[in-house]
């Protein structure tokens, strides 16, 4: 493997952890249900976009697959990721989550 | 009877045989029966979640529409990033959000998104499909919010589904 791969495959590993882990900081520091919805799922967005893109350059550099598979993952990701997070809030207000002081506007009630 | 044996959805039956393929790990006699399986059965069983056929008028659009979303999705990463670990709180805001898209496809990919660029959450759509509910992290004003997700997302959608 190049030295170059090398170092694009070790920084983008550093950057996507590093936003996994501001996304799991995010979530105990945040102060409520509906903002600490924000962590997690845009840390899966950009961190683990970042870790699949390092998984495709390993794998091309050693010459075993082109690395499709990875691309597969992300796609799935950035489709279920929105859907889960639109039902945890639906689900939130269903049963009338309280939310934090200073929040601007109500959830609805229908 | 013979409608059981066609396929309803042609691109959403080849694009589940071109996945399983690419998901099993090279094309085999087993591969493609299991895949001419799943892309007739899927489309049979989520037949009644389409009411309509998806309307993709200006489909080439797509990709420029993806690379912008992918774009904005690093960006505001940063934004959000560097909020939660400031020590200032945020200011939450839950904003309404009037829709000037009708089809359901278009709403759909608006909300997600709205979900998936950092900072906003679409929590829900309205019974009339007239406006969404957006939860925000950190908004200065709902007009903010609302200005920048009309301009770029909402008005490169319309022209796409119009």
């Amino acid at each position: 493997m190049s030295p170059l791969a090398e170092y694009a495959i070790s920084a983008l590993l550093l950057f996507g952890g590093a936003f996994t882990l501001v996304g799991a900081i995010g979530l105990a520091r945040l102060p409520d249900f509906y903002t600490r919805l924000h962590g997690p799922t845009k840390a899966t967005t950009v961190g683990v976009g970042a870790i699949m893109v390092s998984s495709v350059i390993y794998f091309s550099a050693m010459g075993e697959d082109i690395g499709i598979s990875e691309v597969l993952i992300t796609v799935f990701l950035f489709m279920t990721a929105p859907v889960s997070a639109n039902m945890l809030a639906k689900a939130a207000m269903h049963i009338g989550v309280k939310t934090v002081e200073g929040t601007e506007g109500k959830p609805w009630e229908q | 009877m013979f409608d059981r044996l066609s396929f309803p959805q042609p691109w959403l039956s080849l694009i589940l045989f071109v996945t399983w393929q690419i998901l099993s790990d090279g094309v085999s006699g087993g591969s493609v029966v299991l895949g001419l399986i799943l892309a007739w059965l899927i489309p049979q069983i989520t037949h009644g979640f389409w009411p309509e056929r998806p309307a993709f008028v200006k489909s080439w659009r797509m990709p420029g529409y993806i690379l912008r979303v992918l774009k904005d999705i690093v960006i505001a990463s940063f934004s959000v990033a560097w909020l939660i670990l400031s020590p200032r709180t945020p200011r939450p805001a839950f904003v309404n959000y009037p829709l000037t898209l009708d089809h359901p496809l278009a709403i759909s990919i608006l909300a997600s998104t709205i979900s998936l660029t950092p900072g906003t959450v679409s929590a829900d759509v309205s019974d009339d499909n007239k406006s969404l509910l957006i939860h925000a992290l950190d908004a200065t004003s709902d007009q903010d919010v609302i200005d920048a997700i009309y301009n770029s997302y909402e008005k490169p959608l319309m022209e796409m589904f119009r």
